[in-house]
């Protein structure tokens, strides 16, 4: 237990001292998720003058809400894990007794810390410049939010790394995630929030992992009404589906893993 | 017992062919053909605990694939392994706790960070307490004169002060079975005596398994009493070097050069003339025969400048290979 705690400790201070190194770039970062807050404009202006289920300032309100969540959830595992295999770097992790999946976890976790304050300096930012959609969730609203961003963030981290055991035979796997990034970006809520859409089509996508890896916990925050139950139960069921398959890609293809260049 | 075995060891893998050329881009878009390599065949060797043996071979010849079978990073395609008393390819904790492999040409530490972050890392992979961290950092440091430059950024270390510190990073777990795959590679002469004496003393004081592959004859002949030839996946050569060099590499080389060109039939008076090209010439002197040859090319011949050097150990290789020995 020592071990475990210790490592989480060491890694999250040593990838957090890695992400501060670069901290124009995070700043660049931050701000190329800012695809919510240009939609929250052309959302608002539909709003004012058709009916989308949602007025200007829940939609004001939403999109502010889809950008935190989206800097709890940003992940680029895929991209890391395939620069690995494919200069053999992955060879180094291997011979250390620990799953090489905690190394991008914890690089990923310790992100968020380096990535938050200037995100943080963002909301303030838009809140000075829109005080009319100012908002205090409750406290409930927020635990709940803070939980299932928490589990979003897992979700997505997962589907991701299950992509990139792909790098095991393809080599480029990035592919694969640029093309489950069309789903997700229309079916997560970050281009619309599911209100928006037609009932049944929204009764299909919720029974998807997308939704919850944004408009989810998007809708807690801002207090839209979702089924707390299912969508916690959908969450871990697709999360236990991904976490089998990427077990299985994974002991598939260290057999097929060659260590290239190394 | 020994604390390395590998029995009948073979590994083959798959290599998409292309033939050049945009027909050749397409076929192999629409369909990609590919061929077997036979990387390693039949291997089989045993090392016993505290030996220091070098693995040598040409480029290509099998010598990493080997290594990466032994540490399991690869799935040998058959045949047996053991590895501190583990299969390698399973992994386990025990086994990895005991072993390591350093790669001349690859880096673990994190590139913009001081090397003393990755090792803080490595630390808590392997549960090194503090305490012992610290001692183990310190004594490393000493033997690889590191000292001041691990809370320097990777990035802002020579090749040489980058490389010790993948070797500290590399043993901070104390390992007993070192796999070594070209540590010297690229080092100034400087760095490759001074990781050389690292390696011995670290043999020494921890009884470690070594198995070394080097392009550097300095850091085989300084090492390793006994050595491994692989040749095109097949173990051509086990036995002593000594046994090897005095078979393969009787002879040194002697280079002039001349303060006139002299004709070649003259010059090959002196002994085995290898090339001659102007004023510089190049003799393969028996070593018997070394200070007589020497002595007299200086006092016969106007000489200004003269250098006797041992043959490249590709070429030792390379006389192995072409007298077909097999162990």
């Amino acid at each position: 237990m020592n071990r475990i705690i210790n490592i989480a400790r060491t890694m999250t201070s040593v990838y957090y001292a890695y992400m501060v190194e670069y901290r124009a770039e995070l700043l660049l970062w931050v701000l190329s998720g800012s695809l919510p807050i240009i939609l929250m404009g052309i959302w608002m202006q539909a709003a004012q003058t058709g009916n989308f289920g949602l007025t200007p300032i829940e939609f004001a309100r939403y999109f502010l809400a889809a950008f935190i969540v989206r800097q709890f959830t940003v992940v680029w595992v895929i991209w890391e894990f395939e620069r690995e295999i494919v200069e053999g770097k992955l060879s180094f992790r291997l011979l250390q007794p620990l799953d090489p999946v905690w190394h991008h976890f914890f690089s990923h976790f310790a992100e968020r810390f380096a990535r938050l304050p200037f995100a943080f300096g963002l909301i303030a930012l838009f809140f000075w410049l829109y005080p009319q959609s100012f908002w205090l969730p409750s406290l409930g609203g927020f635990l709940l939010f803070l939980l299932t961003a928490v589990c979003a963030f897992a979700l997505r981290f997962l589907m991701q790394y299950t992509l990139s055991m792909f790098a095991f035979w393809t080599e480029r796997a990035s592919a694969l995630e640029q093309f489950w990034f069309l789903f997700y970006l229309f079916l997560s809520g970050m281009v619309a929030p599911l209100e928006v859409y037609p009932p049944q089509m929204r009764a299909i996508v919720l029974w998807t992992p997308f939704p919850y890896l944004i408009h989810f916990p998007a809708s807690l925050l801002v207090g839209l009404p979702v089924n707390l139950g299912q969508g916690l139960l959908v969450m871990l069921g697709w999360s236990a589906v991904f976490f089998a398959i990427y077990r299985w890609l994974w002991s598939k293809g260290l057999k097929q893993y060659s260590g290239m260049g190394a | 017992m020994p604390v390395i075995l590998a029995e009948n060891l073979s590994k083959m893998y798959p290599v998409a062919v292309k033939e050049p050329g945009l027909k050749g881009t397409v076929q192999h878009f629409f369909r990609r053909t590919y061929r077997q390599i036979k990387a390693v065949q039949n291997v089989s060797f045993a090392i016993e605990p505290g030996e220091v043996v070098g693995f040598l071979g040409a480029n290509g010849a099998g010598k990493t694939t080997t290594l990466k079978m032994l540490t399991g990073l690869i799935h040998p395609s058959a045949g047996r392994i053991s590895v501190a008393g583990h299969v390698p390819f399973q992994r386990k904790f025990a086994f990895l706790q005991n072993i390591t492999l350093v790669m001349g040409q690859k880096q673990q530490l994190i590139w913009d960070l001081p090397a003393l972050d990755s090792l803080r890392i490595n630390a808590a992979v392997y549960g090194i307490s503090d305490r012992d961290f610290k001692t183990r950092v310190g004594e490393l440091t000493e033997m690889l004169s590191l000292e001041g430059k691990l809370t320097q950024a990777v990035r802002k270390l020579s090749l040489g002060e980058r490389m010790k510190a993948e070797l500290l990073a590399a043993l901070i777990h104390q390992p007993h079975v070192l796999f070594l795959d070209e540590p010297t590679l690229g080092l100034d002469v400087n760095a490759q005596v001074s990781v050389r004496e690292f390696l011995r003393a670290y043999n020494q004081r921890y009884q470690a398994t070594v198995l070394l592959t080097s392009h550097y004859m300095a850091d085989i002949t300084a090492l390793c009493q006994r050595v491994l030839v692989i040749h095109e996946g097949q173990l051509i050569y086990d036995g002593s070097l000594d046994g090897l060099v005095d078979r393969f590499a009787p002879c040194r080389e002697v280079n002039i050069e001349l303060a006139h060109p002299y004709a070649a039939e003259k010059l090959s008076l002196y002994g085995d003339l290898e090339s001659v090209d102007g004023a510089i010439a190049k003799f393969l002197v028996p070593q018997e025969r070394l200070t007589r040859t020497v002595a007299k090319l200086l006092s016969e011949l106007e000489i200004v400048d003269l250098s006797v050097t041992e043959p490249p150990i590709e070429e030792v290789i390379g006389r192995v290979l072409r007298s077909g020995v097999a162990t």
